[in-house]
């Protein structure tokens, strides 16, 4: 009986205490934007998931950015296999959505299916474009080869054993557009400087390089890169997702003489703990794209024209150097900004095949 | 090495003679049933208490727990209950949604029995994933580059991607009967060398849409797809599905080769004693696996409109195991799986969209059940009233070293 009574006294103190330390919140309607709450905007994932630390992630910061914005009503379907689209596009009709946004170019079958059965209903299709232009479909495209130039530009430029390397994570054109511009910066650098910076991992002309053949397993990634700068690489520009992390991470493990540039989003952001071997990142404007899309249907500005991310709108571009602003030259960065204003102009121009053209 | 639980627990249809009778009375396909169900109950709570963690609601009003606990205590209760609601309805809860289940569960189906069919001969087919790839390759390069009359064009369709798969299990049959290469190691290295070779594929101008520089072929040619069932994306495909595992049951059964491959992976020694071959029977068990893996890929690429993508084959020839795992290696339990786990990835999808639960959960309960079902002696220490299992796991357990 004693041991029931002091049970008691334990559980009754701990409940006061825990009494003590909250209390429940009143009921709160003041939150800033409901303007909306019946526009839907939906969207629907590729079988990365939401939570791809890519392009799925990113393109879904865009779509939250909106919601919250202009106060809509956030529906999303996350998919687990190829087999999951028209299920969960048809889903998103169903749930009446005002716009929705399919990520990737696997779903451009669905997305056009769905698009041409429901001409009421808004689409935009990020990284994919349709054979033949949909009156409410609006494709979202980026010219990262502009932005990859620079990088390439970069690297050569803080390479100090003459060797850069990439690797990406499979053969797709939104992934070799990277490699593609990285490789040509870097001829640019030779050209300019009268030097012999060489790639490894990516050979432009013949298309063919060094892939960990999946974007998830970042111990492949690891290795890969580890090859790289086996043979002498010391800036590693890793086009692979998740399994770009295994490439961070062997540049951090060689304490300093090995750095990387990080593509999609901004790394010292996205992953933070690598921050310190980040000379940059190419910034591929997913989630501003996203963003405009939703809010021009939300505003009746809707259009389908293709949207083509580039330096000039600012839907691709070099992230910020942080812990290498002060290691970066002044005279580097003053050059890069003289490419960018030259690709812009068109004074470079850029011969990757894979970059996405005006419709 | 032997195995002496190997009693034949469950020739389904045969009549029920004393012989297979376990202690309780009730005979053994029943106590499995009742494991296997139990096994369900003890995944939703599992998935119960995920969800409560998980939710949103119930973390805000946890926060006051003292203050007002039967908040966090209601708000659990309706996390969970909306949640299973919407898993519920969205897998039998109308004509629609019976028909998406049952397409999920069509290839889970085939790959499924692949897996069960081997499982009998005493071979753990880790493969099916390459099979099914293989014969979704066959099947969608006959589909989209040949030109045949309607009907004809579907049938050697098919039939390519039976032979796709058959040639891709047969491989590893001829290496373990002439080299004694073990199966388990050969099947998860010819998955690789199929998905690798289908993201090859799919950077060639044979196989890549024209007009596009994805990686993503043409749709087969509406001669070449599966009649569908109405509005649904439900294709004739369920039914050769199901007529696979007919197929299966009579193979294993009712046929003298059958017989032969049950010998076999009840005891290699004895049945290589009594005179039968052992290699060929592996043969023909990886064949006859290999092309229903196949048939699972024709299903993808011939059924739902899908081109051939690198993620044509999703995860199928994995979750093929655990079907093959819940059903028990019989043909019957594999249908049976094959619908609860369609039923759980259709339910799934609707459940993240109307509770924005996360689409992993399923894969959780459908990971869980399978653990259960496992370990038997788990489950009936937590329900204690469950009869006692003859021959518990003999399918499950066999295979590694068998």
């Amino acid at each position: 009986m004693k041991k029931y009574v002091r049970g008691l006294a334990i559980v009754g103190a701990v409940t006061l205490a825990v009494a003590a330390c909250g209390s429940k919140p009143a009921e709160d309607t003041a939150g800033g934007g409901d303007a909306n709450k019946d526009f839907k905007a939906c969207m629907v994932s590729d079988s990365g998931g939401f939570d791809d630390k890519s392009f799925n992630q990113t393109s879904y910061a865009g779509l939250q950015s909106a919601v919250k914005e202009k106060g809509l009503t956030e529906v999303k379907a996350e998919s687990k296999s190829d087999n999951d689209y028209p299920t969960n596009m048809t889903a998103m009709v169903q749930a009446k959505c005002n716009v929705i946004v399919a990520v990737g170019f696997k779903l451009e079958d669905a997305t056009d299916k769905a698009a041409q059965a429901n001409p009421n209903i808004k689409f935009a299709i990020v990284d994919s474009a349709p054979a033949k232009p949909i009156a409410n479909l609006k494709p979202l495209a980026f010219n990262t080869a502009q932005s990859s130039f620079q990088a390439g530009y970069l690297a050569a430029a803080m390479s100090k054993t003459g060797k850069v390397g990439t690797y990406g994570g499979i053969k797709i054109p939104t992934v070799t557009i990277f490699m593609d511009g990285f490789a040509e910066g870097v001829r640019y650098y030779n050209k300019q400087k009268s030097k012999n910076v060489q790639v490894l991992g990516w050979d432009d002309a013949k298309q063919a390089g060094l892939f960990t053949g999946d974007f998830e397993d970042k111990a492949k990634g690891q290795n890969t890169a580890q090859n790289l700068i086996t043979q002498g690489a010391d800036v590693i520009f890793p086009v692979a997702g998740p399994s770009g992390l295994g490439g961070l991470q062997a540049a951090k493990a060689s304490n300093g003489k090995v750095n990387a540039i990080w593509v999609d989003t901004d790394g010292c952001v996205s992953a933070a703990e690598y921050c310190s071997v980040l000379i940059s990142s190419v910034e591929k404007g997913m989630d501003v794209a996203v963003h405009d899309a939703v809010v021009s249907v939300v505003d009746n500005k809707f259009d389908n024209s293709q949207f083509i991310g580039t330096m000039q709108n600012g839907g691709t571009g070099l992230a910020p150097f942080h812990e290498f602003d002060s290691k970066v030259p002044a005279d580097v960065k003053s050059e890069l900004e003289q490419i960018k204003a030259d690709i812009i102009s068109g004074k470079i121009t850029i011969e990757s095949k894979v970059q996405p053209k005006a419709s | 090495m032997s195995n002496d639980t190997a009693t034949e627990p469950e020739q389904t249809p045969v009549p029920a003679g004393p012989a297979k009778e376990s202690g309780s009375g009730l005979p053994n396909w029943a106590v499995q049933g009742l494991v296997s169900l139990s096994a369900i109950v003890l995944a939703l709570v599992v998935g119960a208490i995920l969800i409560i963690i998980g939710d949103d609601d119930v973390t805000a009003a946890a926060g006051y727990f003292g203050a007002a606990p039967m908040d966090t205590i209601s708000a659990a209760l309706t996390a969970v209950g909306e949640a299973y609601k919407a898993l519920f309805l969205g897998a039998v809860g109308g004509v629609d949604q019976i028909a998406e289940s049952l397409t999920q569960a069509t290839p889970l189906i085939c790959g499924g029995l692949a897996v069960s069919l081997a499982f009998r001969a005493g071979l753990f087919n880790i493969g099916a994933q390459g099979q099914l790839i293989i014969g979704a390759i066959f099947a969608s390069y006959v589909g989209f580059t040949w030109d045949l009359p309607p009907g004809l064009h579907l049938l050697v369709a098919v039939i390519a991607g039976l032979i796709g798969g058959a040639l891709w299990g047969g491989v590893v049959g001829v290496l373990k009967a002439r080299t004694g290469a073990h199966e388990v190691i050969v099947t998860i290295m010819l998955n690789y060398v199929a998905i690798y070779l289908l993201v090859w594929l799919l950077t060639t101008t044979t196989f890549k849409r024209p007009g596009r520089d994805d990686p993503i072929s043409p749709i087969v040619k509406p001669n070449a797809q599966f009649p569908q069932f109405g509005d649904t994306r439900l294709h004739a495909g369920f039914l050769l599905a199901l007529l696979a595992a007919v197929f299966v049951w009579w193979l294993l059964n009712r046929s003298t080769v059958g017989f032969e491959l049950r010998a076999v992976g009840a005891n290699a020694d004895a049945s290589r004693t009594a005179g039968m071959s052992v290699g060929r029977a592996y043969v023909i068990a990886m064949v006859i696996a290999g092309a229903l893996a196949g048939l699972a890929g024709s299903q993808q690429v011939l059924g739902t409109d899908l081109p051939l993508t690198d993620g044509v084959a999703a995860t199928i020839g994995f979750d093929a195991i655990t079907v093959a795992l819940l059903g028990r290696g019989t043909p019957l339990g594999t249908v049976l799986a094959g619908l609860l786990f369609g039923a759980l990835n259709a339910g799934g999808l609707q459940m993240q969209l109307q509770t924005q639960t996360p689409l992993t959960l399923t894969t959780v309960l459908q990971a869980v059940i399978v653990l259960f079902v496992a370990a038997p002696a788990l489950v009936r220490s937590i329900f204690p009233f469950l009869p006692k299992e003859r021959g518990a796991g003999a399918v499950l357990a066999k295979g590694w070293n068998g």
